[in-house]
């Protein structure tokens, strides 16, 4: 958690799309797939390179549930909640899964074990309910089998 | 001779184990001295049979599935490499009805071969369209679109002919082609299985508009849920350019037509066009107001093309076949065929393109085979989070944009997702709101404010809590959101809501004590 912040990355990636603002999501994609987060520290560095005020490149990372600004845990579920995965029993699962680690969606565990999040639709609807274990998706699922992605996940 | 297995990779197939099966397929293989090849294909669109493994034999590629990792041994005990039988076997996989008694268009090469396999999309059909575009005036490919009856297959069904026209007539330095790829619609997913199981045909209806209306540089923006899409999108965006089909020079025409991959970021509203073309220019994805019109001001202010994946999939045929070839499918002023996908508590759920004029129980029960769960139906929700809820006495209507539009319904992206007798249409309905108050971009008061409320007041209702009076209030805040907001999240977000209230006023009358806190 405390390694020291690379700010390099943020100025080299800005750079690979030619500095250009519009590219500002996929900038903060890549620099979360580094990093795991996006950092405080990378926002001013980001905003010079692109010719953006810094309020501009905040807004746009605060905008977008992707981002993040702390690290997830070593295991981020992302949960489907909409309505096709309600059908069969997610918000059951959910429930389910939160209450055995006392956290509720968005929180990540005090271990830094896992992360666990709400997410609207994950495109597998014909065989909900659906989740993500470490971008990987995952269908027809029950609370065993989720438990069993997410401790293979974990290993 | 090596016989082909196909496993598919389409991530729906991957979700339920298909990397396994394929791994497991060419251990065993290797194990017993067998010549398998295992080639990954798209899936089929029968997602109920996922993994659905494929055996080529003389006698055509016959089909197994729902394989699961443990099947595979058997299916060789079985001799699933002759097409043996075996129990989760289904003959020829063209011969099963749920396939068989469609009508692709769109999807008619699904499942058929390496998704990324240039060769294989042009000798099944693919670049026809486009190859007779290059030769033809670019007022005449725009005719072509607009004579075939062409609607707008993200939700709004807006001809596509009549935007092309737009986009061409404009005058502009630089125009764009923006393809809408952030499906983010409950129970839809045919954008997602045309990136992942025929990218080159969404590619190819890109640059067939761009070469229509001018456009020199197209971007396709895709919904970070789906990575795998990307991925198969960017393979494409290569081969073609490699090959010739995108850059400098299209196919030798001498037109120019680049394309550009962007990842979305996990929110909602960027299926709104005007959100959508912010988010490309790297801002907060937050509406705009119209007009003016994307046609003329869209993306960094220049006359943009913006259409739906399925739209600009369904182009390359049109050019190639004609435009009265597709416009004699349909019912209506509903043109064409339609990707239906089945989704939820459905036995056979999957992707079903049918001509316009299906009925919404010949999807459910002939194709879907009914509920998941055997429990008598209850409800289906059409058209996405913001489509509405319809009943038993509805499943009779015909699949029609002016129809279900009659009936206080919406064919949207074509998305059903069925509900069986357990479905609380109260808790539906709060769910609605709350899925408003989540994702919207927060730029006009009634969908940012009211969505907040109208949560609460469901809390209310599902409470008990002077219910008549808190419905009447749910009905006027409904009211000022479709009168009053800026774009569909808003105005439709009642759509689901006044549809529940209307159809199931049962699951609203709620006794004070009936409900604990939640």
């Amino acid at each position: 958690m405390n390694a020291p912040i690379d700010l390099n990355l943020a100025q080299s990636t800005c750079a690979s799309y030619g500095n250009r603002p519009d590219a500002l999501l996929e900038i903060l994609h890549d620099i979360q797939e580094h990093k795991g987060f996006v950092p405080q520290a990378d926002l001013p560095v980001i905003a010079k390179a692109l010719n953006l005020s810094r309020a501009d490149v905040h807004g746009v990372m605060s905008f977008y549930h992707d981002f993040r600004t702390t690290k997830a845990g070593t295991v981020t579920v992302k949960i489907c909640r909409a309505e096709a995965c309600q059908s069969m029993g997610a918000m059951a699962l959910i429930d389910g899964f939160l209450a055995k680690r006392g956290l509720k969606l968005g929180d990540t565990s005090d271990d830094g074990q896992i992360t666990v999040e709400a997410t609207y639709c994950l495109g597998n609807c014909a065989m909900a309910p659906a989740a993500m274990v470490n971008g990987k998706l995952a269908g027809r699922l029950n609370a065993a089998k989720l438990e069993k992605l997410v401790a293979e996940a974990g290993q | 001779m090596s016989v082909t297995v196909w496993v598919p990779k389409d991530s729906a197939a991957v979700s339920a184990g298909a990397h396994e099966i394929a791994v497991g397929i060419e251990l065993i293989a290797r194990a017993r001295g067998l010549d398998v090849t295992v080639k990954r294909n798209g899936s089929r669109g029968a997602l109920y049979l996922e993994p659905l493994v494929e055996v080529e034999t003389a006698s055509g590629r016959v089909a197994y599935g729902p394989v699961e990792a443990n099947d595979v041994e058997s299916l060789f005990d079985a001799g699933f490499l002759t097409g043996g039988d075996h129990k989760l076997a289904h003959g020829q996989t063209d011969e099963i009805p749920y396939l068989k008694n469609q009508e692709r268009l769109t999807f008619a090469r699904a499942g058929l071969a390496d998704p990324v396999d240039l060769d294989a999309y042009e000798a099944n059909g693919g670049l026809a369209g486009l190859k007779k575009a290059l030769g033809m005036a670019q007022g005449d490919v725009v005719k072509e679109v607009l004579d075939s009856g062409l609607r707008g297959r993200g939700g709004a069904g807006f001809p596509a002919g009549i935007k092309w026209k737009t986009v061409l007539d404009a005058p502009g330095a630089q125009k764009y082609v923006a393809c809408n790829a952030d499906e983010g619609d409950s129970g839809t997913f045919a954008d997602r299985m045309v990136m992942e199981g025929d990218p080159y045909l969404l590619i190819e209806g890109m640059i067939i508009a761009g070469v229509a209306t001018g456009a020199t540089e197209g971007y396709v923006y895709i919904r970070s849920e789906y990575p795998d899409a990307i991925s198969a999108m960017k393979a494409a965006k290569a081969v073609m350019e490699k090959r010739g089909w995108l850059g400098s020079s299209v196919g030798g025409s001498g037109k120019v037509f680049n394309l550009h991959v962007r990842r979305g970021a996990g929110a909602y509203i960027c299926g709104e066009e005007s959100s959508m073309l912010e988010s490309l220019e790297g801002k907060r994805g937050i509406v705009r107001a119209k007009p003016p019109i994307p046609a003329l001001k869209g993306l960094f202010g220049q006359p943009t093309v913006v259409n739906n994946v399925l739209t600009l999939a369904s182009v390359p045929l049109i050019l190639d076949k004609g435009a009265a070839a597709y416009k004699n499918y349909g019912m209506g002023r509903s043109h064409g065929t339609l990707a239906f996908q089945l989704a939820g508590n459905i036995k056979r759920g999957g992707l079903v393109e049918k001509a316009f004029g299906v009925t919404i129980r010949e999807l459910l029960e002939e194709f879907g085979g009914g509920t998941m769960t055997g429990k008598p139906f209850r409800a289906a929700q059409i058209g996405g989070p913001l489509g509405a809820y319809v009943s038993e006495d509805m499943l009779d209507l015909p699949m029609d944009y002016e129809t279900l539009a009659g009936a206080g319904a919406m064919v949207g992206h074509g998305g059903i997702v069925v509900f069986d007798e357990s479905v609380d249409m109260a808790k539906m309905a709060r769910f609605a709101f709350d899925f408003c108050a989540i994702e919207s971009c927060g730029k006009c008061t009634p969908c940012r404010i009211g969505a907040v409320r109208g949560r609460e007041t469901m809390d209310k209702i599902l409470a008990g809590v002077d219910v008549a009076k808190n419905v009447a209030l749910v009905e006027d805040l409904c009211q000022v959101m479709t009168d009053g907001s800026l774009c569909a999240m808003g105005g439709l977000t009642p759509m689901p809501v006044l549809s529940a209230l209307k159809h199931f006023p049962q699951d609203f009358d709620r006794a004070p004590h009936a409900v604990a806190a939640e």
